[in-house]
């Protein structure tokens, strides 16, 4: 399947939604007055572990333009517990502390007032009491019996933990010529999106109605809500029409929402909280993966790797969510795109007295594929060998697919030496080598960073079931209504918001292929979530996949349906018509012709013309299911995760100012292959954004945490996000290997780049060190890390 | 993330700002182009009763000739400095300096003086100040002072400035030397942030490139924006050819006692300090002879 | 609402004189914003760090977080609204921006349309270079600002030969 079969997928065309942002008016969630909203703030924890002694809000209260003051107390009296991912239900979380406060920035108390600015004040005028208690910080300390535990009713700090064994692992390693093992630590970073999460909820007492407008990316979000505010479904509407201000995965904002729904009801105000940096950066629950992987790899002196042992230790922080399924999905890809005969994978999942963890863009994949490349960079330094040729002995071959990993899935499709090839001739190999080689003559450090990973796709959240055995979802669907109208336009209505994927761009180019209308004339809606079809909003590199995948299926019954009324009253064969820009004419006959509008006309006002059985109007819904969906894990942990498996082969040069540790990057150049790309321009930006954020997670951000427990990098002056000064231009090539499973052989790709460049950057940095005998294996690899590094004693393994 | 409440009284005359100082002094404090401080008031770290806004007051603003050099209004902004031909022309230490202070954005609103009385010890201006032994000229309600920039900055964010004083202008004295060289260098994790460390110097050499002045000092690894005199004498009478530049800043750099944190270590800083010592002392004295 | 002192500010918005009275402790976005209604121009920090609240005042790009609207007081502000044409159709430089996808979710997108615009306003020959000094203060967490970039330069391009008009 190539490209120019289509006639608008794959082609650059303007998106849909640009022309409003550029304009100033998109339409966020501060962006929205509803009349007579109050304003929140928050009264955050000043320590990381303590108790809650008293509360006194009196003076809060007694100040002009202040409502209320909510505390946890009232809160927990009145709500659900909010969910969580895994079988504990004793790890109880609310969005207000109670009792015991069990991070730094924690949200306390709630104040409502007539303007932000008043709810700080009165903010700073609620007094709490507290008792500090014991605070625990270090991930294998929580480990210990004799630890602090964060949540003493659970009985230990251990959310999860389980130990996989996929195929003969003890026997691979006992088989193989050699082995090595090493640690390595991935830093607490996350997406941090320019806009923080906002939420406006309003209660109509009379309808029995909360609407909600929120800047939200999260699966099943109105049905959390109302269950936690014990409500019925359908009493709460979340307008999906708000523009999200990036995401990436973290803007999941079940806490804050749940809380702001209940002042609304509770006071009969609208109520809109806006997070603040600080309130966004402490206590928003956005922090990422924070995971020390111990990792073994057994592999024979040609380079074929054998066997994988990995120990993942991940710190979520003091409340659980989903977090702890961010070490479930790398489940579905744990042998990354190579061959690897047998897994041990051991997930921990650990709480300290931090941030809590919450889904970041490819949820615990990008860490686990910089462990992995690490594991093979490892082995190519021991063996000597090119760092390349050893990937290209291990990579799975483009004639191996469908090709079934040891932990139970079935990868699609790939052709991933090619990829590799294109990125290595986008980098010009030769000349990149030789101006490493160049660069270290002249006295400064240089290193070529390779990495060749995984993204999977489609998401059908099959780690949930794996993670949780109470948990029994197996389908993970998205849908689509397409309607086209009296005059002969068409909408698309998605069914979950959108934070700058594009999708009505996807939706509209997806149906103007199948119906051959133009997409710039389809209009495409966001349904609020009362009159939503079934999603699971635009999570794990999926939209492409289920949403492409509706508005197409639906497109094709409007498309058949068409058909259908020209054959009635063209009297022919179905068969013997051709349907072309939307007009159906008889083969045979090309002057025997029913244009659109005429067809329209029919179906929406002369029953009389329809063919029986079919309901006039021209309206049609598609609920498309994973295409792998459906099965639930065996009893030794295996299970189908994604459908679809996107590749990305990345290439970069870094040098190194060895007087002051100081990386640059030089040479970037990555090789993509998401099968067929819908709009281009869209996947470019992506992978371009994503490879951005790697940046950031390989060389600068990270949560830091003082000695007791106070997030040290909660502004924007020590959480440091990679501008256009560091991001250095990257080239992207395209390639394309159409996943069989999909309708135009898609595959996902917002988590592009991401999930292979702070592996390819820490492998750079490492080729840097290695001349000198040193290997550095914590990101991020700070100018410090990095010349502390070089004043150690040889640390190479 | 908002400020707390305060008074609000822009001013039209340096006295007026000066009465208003005298009436509440430590519950005023004077704004003009607020880079620094209204981050600080939005996170509620600084809460000014009364905010005396000098950003319009004609007098405070602009680059002159005066008898030792140039004098740039207190409250001249940063990117009218960096543009300025006169200051191109005659002070090329602080011109090199102003590349690395913020972004274009906030050089637009940030004033000169308003960078050396926020006295952050790892800003560029007041390095430069300090460095050059520039001249600040104070005014409060009995009247104008001088200080000299060296004996200016006591600590981070701690200056000798009384909280009743206005500074109204700051003098650079400009080198009429034959052969003169400068140059400033500053290690941040990314541009436009506030430095790891910097460093500059200013040297003026004989014709037989003997150094006849030298004014060196650091950034970021020290409390204050650290003048190093000790240094720079050192140089004095020296070929610049012959000296051991790294010696001398390894020697600097060793007696200096920065403070460590989430980004740069002490030892880390310190070590910034004596490599970034090197360089300006170098590339200076490269400038010079050229 | 408690009785903070108001304080009248009068400016000049994307050409139109506009006034409001407001407590001294509102900032310039926040004033744009909630007073005028223009909420093109966007929140991200609030402590001047990202960028995404730049405007043009007096010509000059600034971040609007990093003032009090009563120093504005007089002066005459342009947000990324006062981009468009007369008719509200984007401009030279937006237009550029939506070619080339300069954005993904449009929350930057405004203040790297006004850091640009000031750009150009100088400079119609930009190197790369230029072009990413010029939004360095302005953060993208979509983008990696390549198309950004590939944006300002086709702006360039496009004023270049119609002489600047925008």
């Amino acid at each position: 399947m190539s490209n120019s079969k289509f006639r608008y997928i794959g082609q650059h065309r303007r998106t849909k939604e640009d022309p409003r942002f550029v304009t100033g008016r998109g339409r966020y969630v501060a962006d929205i007055v509803v009349p007579g909203m109050k304003h929140v703030a928050l009264v955050a924890s000043p320590h990381a572990s303590a108790r809650i002694k008293a509360i006194h809000a009196d003076r809060a209260l007694a100040m002009d333009g202040v409502h209320y003051v909510l505390t946890g107390a009232e809160l927990v009296a009145a709500t659900e517990a909010l969910m969580v991912g895994v079988d504990t239900p004793l790890v109880k979380r609310y969005p207000l502390a109670h009792e015991v406060v069990r991070y730094a920035g924690e949200w306390v108390a709630a104040v409502v007032a007539d303007t932000r600015a008043l709810a700080e004040d009165a903010a700073e005028r609620v007094e709490v009491e507290y008792e500090t208690l014991p605070c625990l910080l270090d991930p294998e300390a929580a480990l210990n019996p004799d630890a602090h535990l964060v949540h003493p009713a659970h009985g230990s700090n251990v959310l999860y933990r389980r130990k996989f064994v996929w195929g003969a692992v003890e026997e691979d390693f006992a088989a193989a010529a050699q082995t090595l093992s090493f640690r390595c630590r991935w830093a607490r970073s996350a997406t941090v999106p320019i806009e923080t999460f906002g939420v406006t909820a309003r209660w109509d007492p009379a309808q029995q109605l909360l609407d909600v407008w929120a800047s939200i990316q999260m699966p099943k979000y109105p049905d959390q809500i109302a269950r936690t505010l014990r409500l019925p479904g359908n009493a709460v509407r979340v307008h999906f029409d708000v523009d999200v201000g990036g995401s990436y995965g973290v803007k999941r904002g079940i806490k804050h929402t749940v809380l702001v729904g209940y002042l609304a009801r509770k006071l009969g105000m609208p109520i809109r909280f806006i997070e603040d940096r600080l309130e966004n950066m402490r206590g928003g629950d956005m922090h990422g993966p924070d995971r020390i992987f111990d990792m073994q790899v057994a592999f024979e002196n040609d380079g074929t790797i054998r066997a994988l042992k990995i120990r993942a230790l991940d710190d979520v922080g003091a409340y659980a969510g989903r977090s702890p399924l961010q070490l479930g999905k790398p489940v579905g890809a744990i042998v990354g795109p190579y061959q690897i005969h047998s897994v041990e994978y051991e997930p921990i999942s650990v709480l300290t007295n931090k941030t809590a963890q919450e889904a970041v863009r490819g949820f615990g994949q990008a860490p686990t594929n910089f462990a992995i490349e690490s594991a093979i960079d490892r082995v190519a330094r021991h063996l000597n060998m090119d760092r390349v040729a050893l990937r290209r002995h291990n990579l799975i071959r483009k004639d191996q697919f469908p090709y079934l990993i040891p932990s139970g899935t079935t990868y699609d499709s790939g052709d991933y030496h090619t990829v590799l090839d294109k990125a290595m001739a986008a980098a010009d190999y030769p000349a990149l080598v030789a101006a490493r080689d160049a660069a270290r003559a002249a006295g400064k450090l240089a290193g070529i960073g390779i990495a060749t990973c995984l993204e999977p796709s489609g998401g059908n959240s099959s780690f949930e079931p794996l993670f949780n055995p109470k948990n029994l979802t197996t389908t993970w669907m998205d849908s689509c209504l397409v309607r086209v109208d009296l005059s002969g336009a068409i909408t698309g209505v998605m069914n979950t918001s959108t934070s700058g994927q594009g999708h009505e761009t996807l939706v509209s180019t997806v149906v103007g292929e199948i119906l051959e209308r133009d997409p710039a004339d389809i209009r495409v809606v966001h349904a609020d979530s009362l009159n939503a079809l079934p999603s699971n909003s635009p999570v794990g590199s999926r939209m492409a996949i289920m949403l492409g995948s509706a508005a197409a299926g639906a497109a094709k019954i409007i498309k058949a349906n068409l058909m259908a009324i020209a054959a009635h009253n063209l009297k022919c064969p179905l068969d013997d018509l051709v349907y072309r820009d939307g007009h159906v004419s008889v083969k045979a006959e090309p002057s025997r012709v029913m244009d659109w509008d005429a067809l329209i006309e029919i179906a929406h006002r002369r029953i009389h013309q329809m063919p029986p059985g079919l309901e006039p109007g021209l309206q049609a819904k598609f609920v498309f299911e994973v295409p792998t969906g459906g099965g639930l894990p065996t009893a030794d942990g295996r299970v189908q995760m994604y459908p679809c498996y996107s590749f990305e082969a990345h290439v970069v040069l870094v040098e190194i100012d060895p007087a002051t540790g100081q990386p640059t990057l030089t040479r970037y150049a990555i090789g993509h292959d998401c099968g067929t790309m819908i709009s281009p321009q869209i996947v470019h930006g992506m992978t371009w954004g994503g490879i951005a954020h790697g940046i950031g997670a390989a060389l600068y951000e990270k949560f830091a945490f003082s000695e007791n427990g106070q997030l040290a990098s909660q502004t924007f002056m020590d959480y440091l996000m990679p501008s256009a000064m560091e991001v250095p231009s990257v080239d992207i090539v395209d390639h394309c290997t159409p996943s069989p499973l999909t309708v135009f052989g898609q595959k996902g790709s917002g988590e592009a780049g991401y999930l292979g460049a702070p592996a390819a950057i820490a492998c750079a940095i490492n080729d840097a060190l290695a001349p000198s005998g040193h290997a550095l294996d914590e990101l991020p690899m700070t100018p410090m890390a990095i010349w502390s590094t070089l004043q150690s004693a040889g640390s190479m393994k | 993330m908002k400020s707390a409440a305060f008074e609000y009284q822009r001013v039209t005359s340096v006295a007026q700002a000066c009465a208003l100082l005298a009436e509440h002094g430590a519950d005023a404090k004077l704004i003009a182009g607020g880079q620094s401080l209204v981050p600080m008031m939005a996170m509620r770290l600084a809460r000014p009763a009364v905010l005396i806004d000098i950003g319009r007051i004609a007098d405070l603003q602009g680059i002159t000739v005066c008898d030792e050099g140039v004098r740039i209004g207190a409250t001249t902004r940063q990117a009218h400095v960096q543009a300025d031909a006169l200051v191109q022309r005659e002070l090329p230490l602080l011109i090199q300096a102003m590349r690395w202070v913020g972004h274009v954005q906030t050089r637009n609103r940030g004033t000169l003086g308003g960078s050396i009385v926020h006295a952050d010890p790892s800003a560029e201006i007041p390095l430069v100040a300090a460095v050059l032994e520039a001249t600040l000229e104070l005014q409060d309600a009995n009247g104008s002072s001088e200080l000299s920039a060296a004996e200016f900055f006591y600590a981070p964010m701690v200056t000798a400035i009384a909280p009743d004083q206005c500074l109204v202008a700051v003098r650079f004295p400009v080198w009429r030397d034959a052969h003169v060289g400068s140059a400033f260098d500053e290690i941040s994790i990314r541009h436009g942030d506030f430095a790891l460390a910097s460093a500059c110097a200013q040297v003026a050499l004989d014709a037989a490139g003997v150094v006849t002045r030298c004014v060196v000092g650091v950034g970021g690894a020290a409390p204050i924006p650290q003048a190093l005199p000790e240094v720079a004498a050192q140089l004095v009478g020296q070929s610049a050819n012959a000296t051991n530049l790294d010696a001398l800043a390894a020697a600097a750099a060793a007696a200096l006692d920065p403070e460590g944190d989430l980004h740069a270590s002490a030892e880390y800083r310190r070590h910034l300090a004596q490599v970034l010592l090197g360089r300006v002392l170098r590339a200076a004295c490269e400038k010079a002879k050229a | 609402m408690s009785a903070e002192k108001l304080h009248v500010v009068t400016l000049m918005v994307n050409g139109q004189p506009r006034s409001a009275a407001v407590p001294a402790r509102t900032s310039l976005v926040d004033f744009l914003r909630d007073t005028l209604g223009l909420t093109g121009t966007h929140v991200g920090c609030e402590h001047g760090i990202c960028g995404a609240c730049s405007v043009m005042l007096d010509g000059e790009p600034v971040r609007s977080c990093l003032m009090y609207a009563v120093q504005a007081d007089a002066c005459a502000i342009t947000t990324v609204e006062g981009l468009s044409q007369p008719d509200g159709t984007p401009g030279v430089l937006q237009d550029a921006f939506c070619e080339t996808h300069g954005m993904q979710c449009g929350y930057c997108t405004p203040g790297m349309l006004i850091s640009a615009h000031a750009l150009l306003q100088t400079n119609l020959n930009p190197t790369e270079a230029d072009i990413r000094d010029a939004i360095g203060g302005n953060l993208c967490r979509c983008t990696g600002y390549v198309q950004i970039v590939a944006a300002v330069k086709l702006a360039a391009e496009k004023l270049r030969a119609t002489g600047g008009a925008k």
